[in-house]
This record gives structure tokens, C-alpha cells and sequence, in this order.
């Protein structure tokens, strides 16, 4: 437990300038410009910790037990973060257009929004479970991790990819 | 009067000549060699040519992407297609069809009734597929389970709702020929070309569109609208997609970007097919995306 508290305080220190920054580009008429730099930030957390991991499996970075455990757990940790404060109904990209990728969809639909949230939880602890055993087991468990990525941005990201 | 008489007669061989140009155009048995077919192999194609993208129900993860129950709503300028039940269901699916109904289908866009297929259904890019490829699909798919799901129909309007017409469409627009030309590419960018120009069909999305719905092919993947209505189907010819062919290769098995964002939209759906391809084939398709002509 101690590691992962620690991985929380990590996350919150990272994601206070992250927001700041982001909080300052943003519109002053957007009620929700602090939910929406917090859930970036969260965001941005996850990409941190999952290139350490990418980085590994695609052989651009070298294999080390110890670092890709580190961010294995601190994915995990990510996923028992209690965040649905962050998601105010009206915080999308219908009503406050390019301030936020979020789609509508994710109020229309929030008991898939929270199973692909779910889908997330298990590719992480999946990888918690391989990180350090290896590179093979990391690359392994690479590949679902991206799975649940996608399975939730395919239908409540905007994107143009 | 005479001048008349022979347009009348111009008129009518006309449309005689529109009417035979139209007509759907089969393979016969006669076209299908006689081999020994392979599903495993047929599998690999399944995954290649993502039909589980289409006919597999909305949201279906893991095995349930095997089962090809249809149902999902494909929006477009001409109306909304459904993807019908190409499960092995005898009634509701294909289960009934031969070889080479399943070929003329898949190759030709033409109904075992003899009817053209809307080219939702890629066909004129699987036109391009090699047939002991398809014939090896058509192996896996009666592997596949069966689903009683009824097809939906599709809510065209006129005059495309005249499924005769798209006989004249398949005239302008469908060619088997590469898109890509040269004599000197490398192996490697050949079976790119394969995977992305045949059975991957990438440019039926990438590639912008004229006014009926023919791709434009001196935009070759450089990007169009998203039929949806929502947003834009990036860009991946060289001018746009400046990644390392590792970085493509890498993206179509685990979907993160390089900067370890990750593929949304259709694409993440994409994915989860591309994942199934070896590695050779994904390096083989980030091989030929960087022999493109760079598009802007």
C-alpha cells in the first residue's frame, strides 16, 4: 500500500503544474476548465508511466526490472483513483467545443464509460503482474494495456485518428 | 422524320448498351481454381481484411468479434447502410452460400440473387485480393458460428435506393489495378501494398471521395472527412506521417502513438485486427505508408 500512496502523491505533484498550465490557456466562460485540465493531467500521467513501459517493449529503451515495475505500479494505483468528480454532466465537446475531447457519449452512455474505466483497472493490474518478470512478460501485457486504452477513447474520445 | 427514326433507335440501343454495362457480373465456377483450402491461413486473412470491423456487433470484444451477427449503423451522404449477418446462419447469415457465391460477393459485389452489393462493402478493394487467399477465407468463415439476427435493411434514398444504378458506379470507379505503380518496389513494399491497398481497404477511409461516392485517387490516403459528419480521417501519406516505420509498425499491434497516447475512434477497431497480423506484415505495411508520395 505504501507504494501506491506514494504513487498517488507522485501523480497529484505532476498533475499541479500540468493543470496550472493548462488551466491558464483555457476560457474563462468554461465553467469546467479545472475538471478538464485534471482529467488531461490524469492523462497525462498515464502516457508518462506508459512510455516508460512502451519504451521498453519497443526496444528504444533498455529493460530494467526495477523502472518498468515502478511504472507498472503507479498505472495500477491510477486505476483505484476515485474520479468521477471529475466528469460534470456538460463537460463535453458538444457544449464546450474544442476545450475538451470528451464526447457526449460518455453521459449518454455512463455504465460503458465506467466498464471501459473497469477494462483499464485489469490490463493495468495485468501488467503490474508482468513488468518486472521480464521483457517478454512486459511485452506481453503491452498490447491488452493498449486494447483498453483504445477500447475507451474508440467511443467516448473525439478523435482524428 | 428520318433523323427521328434513328435517334429513337440511338435512344434505345443506348439504353440497351446501359442496360448490359449495368448488368451484375459474377464469377462462375469456371473462374474459381480447385484446391484444397486452407482456414487457418484463412483466419489470417479474416484479421487482414477486418471484417470483424463491419459485421461483428458494436462493441463485441475477444471471441464475440468471431461472431459475424451484423447490425451496425455505417452513417454516409447516401444514406445509412447496415452491415448485414454474414454469420453461418442458413437463414439470416450465409450459411447457405456456396464458393463461389462467396467469392462473387467478396470479389464482385454481387448477391448469390444477382444483385450489386452498395459499396459500403469494400469489394472493388477486395477485387485486388488474390482468390486462393479468399477461397482460404471462405474456409474460416464455416468455422465460424452461426447467429439468427435478421439483417437490417439499409435506409437509402432515391435514386440510390435503385440497386441497378451502382452498376453504372462500379464502371466509373472500380478497378482492380494497384494504386501504387512501379517495377522496381522492394518485396517488402509489395506485400505492404497488398495488405493496405486489398484486404486492409485503409484507403476506403483515408482516401477522400468525389460527389458519388468514388475515392479520388490522386489523394491517395491523404486524409478525408469522416463520414459521420464528426471530425477528419487523418492524413498517412509522408507529408502528415512522420513517424519511424518501427513507430507505424508498432502503433498497428499496441495502438499507442509516440508519444504513448493511444488510437481512438474507428481505428482503435482497426487494431484490435491489425494485432492479429505477424510482425512482418505490420513492417510491411509501414514500409509501403513511407514509399507514398507525400500528399499534403
Amino acid at each position: 500500500m505504501r507504494s501506491i500512496h506514494k504513487a498517488i502523491l507522485a501523480g497529484v505533484m505532476l498533475s499541479v503544474p500540468l493543470a496550472a498550465s493548462v488551466q491558464g490557456a483555457g476560457h474563462s466562460d468554461n465553467p469546467y476548465a479545472g475538471h478538464i485540465a485534471a482529467r488531461q493531467g490524469y492523462m497525462q500521467i498515464l502516457a508518462f508511466n506508459i512510455g516508460v513501459l512502451g519504451g521498453m517493449a519497443r526496444g528504444n529503451i533498455e529493460y530494467d526490472a526495477e523502472a518498468a515495475q515502478t511504472a507498472a505500479d503507479n498505472l495500477a494505483a491510477m486505476a483505484t483513483v476515485d474520479g468521477r468528480a471529475l466528469w460534470p454532466e456538460g463537460s463535453d465537446n458538444f457544449a464546450l467545443e474544442d476545450a475538451t475531447t470528451a464526447l457526449p457519449a460518455i453521459w449518454e452512455d455512463m455504465a460503458g464509460f465506467g466498464e471501459a474505466w473497469m477494462a483499464y483497472g485489469t490490463a493495468a493490474g495485468g501488467m503490474a503482474d508482468a513488468a518486472g518478470n521480464g521483457l517478454e512478460a512486459l511485452q506481453a501485457a503491452i498490447g491488452p494495456l493498449g486494447g483498453s486504452c483504445g477500447g475507451c477513447h474508440r467511443n467516448f474520445r473525439q478523435s482524428d485518428d | 422524320m428520318r433523323i427521328l427514326r434513328f435517334l429513337v433507335v440511338l435512344a434505345i440501343l443506348g439504353a440497351a448498351a446501359g442496360w448490359f454495362l449495368t448488368a451484375p457480373d459474377p464469377l462462375a465456377a469456371s473462374d474459381i481454381p480447385d484446391r484444397e483450402a486452407d482456414a487457418d491461413h484463412g483466419e489470417a486473412i479474416f484479421w487482414a481484411a477486418g471484417c470483424a470491423s463491419c459485421h461483428a456487433a458494436e462493441d463485441a470484444e475477444g471471441d464475440a468479434r468471431l461472431v459475424m451477427a451484423g447490425g451496425r449503423a455505417f452513417p454516409s451522404d447516401f444514406g445509412t447502410f447496415y452491415a448485414p449477418n454474414i454469420s453461418m446462419d442458413p437463414d439470416h447469415g450465409i450459411g447457405g452460400w456456396t464458393e463461389v457465391e462467396f467469392l462473387s460477393a467478396v470479389m464482385r459485389g454481387v448477391s448469390p440473387e444477382g444483385q450489386h452489393y452498395y459499396p459500403a462493402f469494400p469489394y472493388t478493394t477486395y477485387a485486388r485480393a488474390g482468390m486462393a487467399d479468399l477461397q482460404d477465407l471462405w474456409a474460416f468463415f464455416q468455422t465460424l458460428p452461426a447467429d439468427s439476427t435478421p439483417s437490417r435493411d439499409h435506409d437509402v434514398g432515391f435514386p440510390f435506393s435503385i440497386r441497378r444504378s451502382l452498376g453504372g458506379w462500379k464502371l466509373l470507379f472500380s478497378s482492380d489495378d494497384w494504386v501504387m505503380q512501379g517495377e522496381d518496389l522492394s518485396a517488402e513494399v509489395m506485400r505492404g501494398r497488398y495488405l493496405v491497398e486489398s484486404l486492409g481497404h485503409c484507403g476506403e477511409c483515408h482516401t477522400p471521395r468525389n460527389a458519388l461516392g468514388g475515392l479520388d485517387y490522386a489523394n491517395w490516403l491523404a486524409g478525408a472527412p469522416n463520414p459521420s459528419g464528426e471530425g477528419r480521417i487523418p492524413n498517412i501519406t509522408p507529408a502528415a506521417l512522420t513517424w519511424s516505420a518501427s513507430d507505424i509498425a508498432n502503433y498497428l499491434r499496441d495502438g499507442f502513438t509516440p508519444e504513448f497516447d493511444s488510437a481512438g475512434g474507428e481505428m482503435a477497431e482497426v487494431i484490435q485486427n491489425m494485432a492479429h497480423l505477424p510482425d512482418a506484415d505490420r513492417a510491411a505495411i509501414a514500409a509501403y505508408l513511407q514509399a507514398l508520395p507525400p500528399l499534403e
